[in-house]
């Protein structure tokens, strides 16, 4: 059991968090046709973007209610409706994702309220669905706000699928994608989850929209993504498998909205974690009847139960164990920090733990039931500041991009991961999960130590 | 933040956009307010940041949620010869409690932390939107603070929702003016003391131009703010001129500098042959010494001799290539004159954060089938682009990806750039990026069709 500690400083010294509402606006973005719009304001959403710009290296689009010092004291409606009236005129989006800042929930408007007489006085927005999600700044991390948008949007309703709509017979998973989850990550998931016949319906799907990809016109929203026709299917799902411990609250919302069963896969990263994966899969698209499952007993069942591993990540797992073989050199007894958000500080940790690494420290952003169960004695909720006292004598640290240098400084090998990562190239694509991403973990990781002479 | 001190700075008589212009245009661009969902700029607190985080010894506290300073600390792309204490984050990283109850006193135990841990010779202390909306009285924090600490501890009054990153730098401004010019003495003074203001030392800028000054004789006594320590601010009212670099940004600094300490500003550009030579000349003349201006037509005969040289292979590569240029204020002559130095045209430029005087200018260089962009969101820009038949886009970073998924040459030219551009030296650099934009060999690979989509189908 781990002890959480959180630093009783007044003062965040190179803070390790982003804001909530970075976090939101990033979960928006992986739905297609859609806006973010920040209340708050303008520089609230110039510096997300700048941020959001800089680590996947595309354009973001990013919109704010630009509240001043008057219209804040006013109240934001006016702001709210005049900055949905210009989007749709401008970029006629099919999604906007309303979020809220610190300044506009300080001021205390009330959201609901607001929506509620603007869609009164214009029925022309009806058939534009609205994701409200509200993300004070100084409530949580990015991981937070990435979370509570992601439960917006489950809980948003879409409106009936059209009935001349072909549903495919493929049996369709919802597949709640965590801020643990880069692009990359997200496009291994899909293409793992379609690899068992199965259709998988992906909240958010980041790989459709700042994966990085040539388009043939500019886009003025989002290129790709999860689409508003597919998030009216959600109802169909046999199954939800949320990944990351943060999306527990929206596989909760679907279950009871629509009945959907759900298994948290805290992690997706090391053998066992993605052997858990492909199991679960494999349980879901062999379960033939219609209705819903309960993998848990699976064995006492009366359906006919085959399980099939799609041959490739048979392959892939033999892989992936021989590169644990030749990796385990390099990491064996290697001595880790990490400061990551609570998710990715799960999956990475205990990655490194059952390579034979020993965690040095572990520095996070925000509250998670997964911090008690780290592979460490102590956590501290805290900031790059934090990291710095307590890595001195590790072999690697891995955090952002904002760790270079303390890094540096502490002559400690620095791993990329996070937001934002402003120095390496091919954010959009990387990917660290499932075999064949932790291969390349594992690789990456063991060439660091082999450059240094390890 | 008083309400008068934001209308004067709005008004800054310094600042062309408020005169010339009789009643109906008066304060046009200063004043406009953001348009909810157009939008895309900075706010006050961006503005302010950029004005002053530059200076390097300094820590730089930021008052507020996390996102204000979360989000952004460390990615301000001035340079440093020295200390490095302003690319660290400080911020209060206020919580719900602080909002209810009020964050004066996590402020003060902040500040007290900083300076107990990183010991800098003064602290800036950044109000923010919800600390400003909850009332915490940043100015009495600060003050006691000086006094329990004896550190200068300045209060920088620039929340977010004040305005524009425009008003943020003259605010950051008014901060220097109130707490820190004229606080302390240079160990000595000569007639050639000039102070730089609004230059920031983006990748290392700075560092091209202050040989060619010191070579000619002209001492930098305080650089405002690019590679600034505190304490050289503190004198910079013991100069005898003051050079406005490419910037209105801190029109008021000059303005205010002449009627309280008697020294005259000029407003000059770094960018290009012209506006170089022409930069020496004007401070040489101010400075009224005969030798000194001999000595800078002797060095502006040798770069540009040298440039000559330099820049030829450049100038026939070069020649005749078409940019649409869509930057603010200054610089959208500014870089149309260096372009222009190196045989390129200027299809398009921006005017939207341009004064008179920079558009009467413009209007000049541009000829008569120039456009000049009075807006330009992506799509216009892109539609400009295509109209005038221009080979690329010189631009802010945020305008990046707009030409690079357009499949169109870019070159960064904001705050963001990476490369130093200005000086002599300078527009060899801009040369060669033009160069390498223009010519690189991808442009064919992005802009080529796959095999499958040239069937017709």
């Amino acid at each position: 059991m781990t002890t959480i500690t959180r630093n009783k400083k007044s003062v965040a010294v190179n803070p390790l968090k982003q804001s909530p509402p970075l976090g939101a606006a990033l979960a928006f973005l992986g739905l297609k046709g859609i806006i973010p719009l920040f209340h708050g304001s303008q520089g609230c959403t110039a510096f997300a973007k700048v941020l959001l710009v800089r680590h996947f290296r595309e354009a973001i689009p990013l919109a704010t209610t630009a509240m001043t010092e008057v219209t804040t004291i006013l109240g934001g409606e006016e702001n709210i409706e005049q900055a949905i009236l210009t989007l749709v005129e401008k970029a006629q989006p099919d999604l906007i994702g309303l979020l809220t800042t610190g300044l506009t929930e300080t001021r205390g408007d009330d959201m609901h309220g607001i929506l509620k007489s603007i869609r009164q006085r214009h029925p022309e927005l009806d058939s534009l669905p609205i994701i409200f999600v509200s993300t004070p700044d100084y409530k949580g991390a990015l991981q937070d706000g990435f979370a509570a948008a992601v439960q917006s949007i489950v809980t948003t309703d879409y409106g009936q699928p059209l009935e001349t709509q072909n549903f495919a017979s493929q049996q369709q998973v919802t597949i709640l994608a965590g801020s643990l989850l880069a692009p990359g990550d997200v496009e291994e998931i899909q293409e793992i989850v379609e690899a068992f016949g199965l259709k998988p319906l992906i909240i958010p799907d980041l790989s459709g929209s700042v994966d990085g990809h040539l388009d043939d016109d500019y886009n003025s929203k989002t290129p790709g993504g999860t689409s508003p026709s597919q998030l009216q299917q959600l109802e169909r799902s046999l199954f939800t498998i949320a990944i990351g411990e943060s999306m527990r609250p929206a596989a909760e919302i679907l279950q009871q909205k629509f009945g959907t069963n759900y298994e948290i896969l805290p992690r997706l990263a090391g053998l066992a974690a993605v052997d858990k994966f492909l199991w679960l899969l494999a349980q879901i698209a062999s379960y033939k009847n219609s209705g819903f499952l309960e993998p848990r007993q699976s064995r006492n069942c009366d359906w006919q139960f085959n399980p099939q591993i799609p041959s490739k990540y048979q392959r892939q797992r033999r892989q992936l164990q021989d590169a644990i073989l030749d990796t385990h050199f390099y990491l064996g007894g290697k001595k880790v920090s990490l400061a990551l958000e609570p998710d990715l500080l799960y999956q990475t940790s205990w990655l490194l733990k059952e390579m034979g690494a020993e965690i040095q420290a572990a520095v996070t952003t925000t509250k998670s039931p997964l911090l008690k169960e780290l592979p460490i004695e102590r956590v501290t909720i805290g900031d790059l500041e934090d990291l710095e006292n307590l890595a001195e004598g590790s072999d690697l640290i891995i955090t952002n991009s904002q760790g270079k240098s303390l890094a540096e400084k502490l002559n400690i090998p620095l791993y990329r991961m996070g937001y934002p990562i402003y120095d390496r190239l091919g954010n959009g694509s990387r990917c660290l999960v499932g075999y064949r991403g932790t291969m390349q973990f594992l690789f990456d990781l063991g060439n660091i130590f082999i450059e240094l002479g390890h | 933040m008083t309400k008068p001190k934001i209308a004067d700075l709005l008004n800054e008589p310094g600042c062309e956009h408020n005169h010339k212009k009789g009643q109906q245009g008066k304060n046009k661009a200063c004043t406009q307010q953001a348009k909810p969902g157009a939008a895309q700029g900075g706010c006050a607190f961006d503005g302010a940041s950029i004005a002053l985080v530059p200076i390097t010894d300094a820590a730089h506290l930021v008052h507020g949620p996390i996102a204000c300073a979360g989000n952004s600390w460390g990615s301000r792309g001035s340079l440093s010869s020295g200390a490095t204490t302003y690319k660290m984050g400080f911020t209060t990283d206020i919580s719900e409690n602080d909002i209810i109850f009020g964050g004066e006193k996590r402020l003060y135990k902040a500040i007290a932390q900083v300076i107990n841990r990183y010991h800098p010779p003064a602290v800036f202390v950044y109000s923010t939107c919800v600390t400003a909306l909850i009332g915490d009285d940043l100015d009495a924090v600060c003050e006691a603070a000086t006094n329990k600490f004896a550190t200068p501890i300045i209060p920088v009054n620039s929340p977010g929702f004040v305005g524009s990153k425009n008003l943020g730098n003259r605010l950051a401004g008014e901060s220097l003016l109130d707490y820190v010019v004229g606080t302390a003495e240079p160990e000595y003074t000569t007639p050639y003391d000039i102070n730089l203001i609004g230059e920031y030392n983006i990748a290392g800028e700075l560092w091209g131009v202050l040989p060619l000054l010191e070579k000619v004789g002209i001492r930098v006594l305080s650089k405002i703010t690019g590679d600034a320590t505190f304490e050289e601010i503190r004198y910079a009212h013991r100069a005898q001129l003051n050079v406005m670099i490419c910037s209105k940004a801190l029109i008021n600094m000059g303005r205010k500098m002449e009627e309280s300490y008697g020294i005259p500003y000029i407003e000059e550009s770094f960018y290009g042959i012209e506006d170089m030579n022409r930069c020496l000349r004007n401070i040489a003349q101010k400075l009224a010494d005969v030798e000194l201006q001999q000595r800078v037509e002797t060095v502006i005969a040798e770069e540009t001799a040298k440039l000559d040289v330099a820049l030829a292979p450049y100038r026939a590569r070069l020649k005749g290539k078409r940019m649409v240029l869509y930057t603010g204020g200054v610089k959208s002559w500014s870089i149309m004159s260096a372009a222009q130095d190196l045989g390129m045209e200027v299809t398009a430029t921006s005017t939207k954060k341009s004064t008179e005087e920079d558009k009467a200018k413009i209007k000049q260089l541009l000829g008569k089938d120039g456009i000049a962009l009075s807006k330009g969101n992506a799509q216009e820009l892109l539609r400009v682009i295509a109209k005038t038949k221009a080979d690329m886009l010189v631009a802010g970073g945020r305008n990046q990806y707009t030409a690079l998924k357009a499949r169109i040459p870019f070159l960064d030219i904001n705050q963001e750039r990476h490369k130093p551009y200005a000086g002599y030296e300078g527009l060899i650099e801009m040369a060669k990026e033009f160069d390498r934009a223009l010519h690189s060999p991808i442009w064919q690979q992005v802009r080529q069709p796959a095999p499958w989509e040239l069937v017709s189908g």
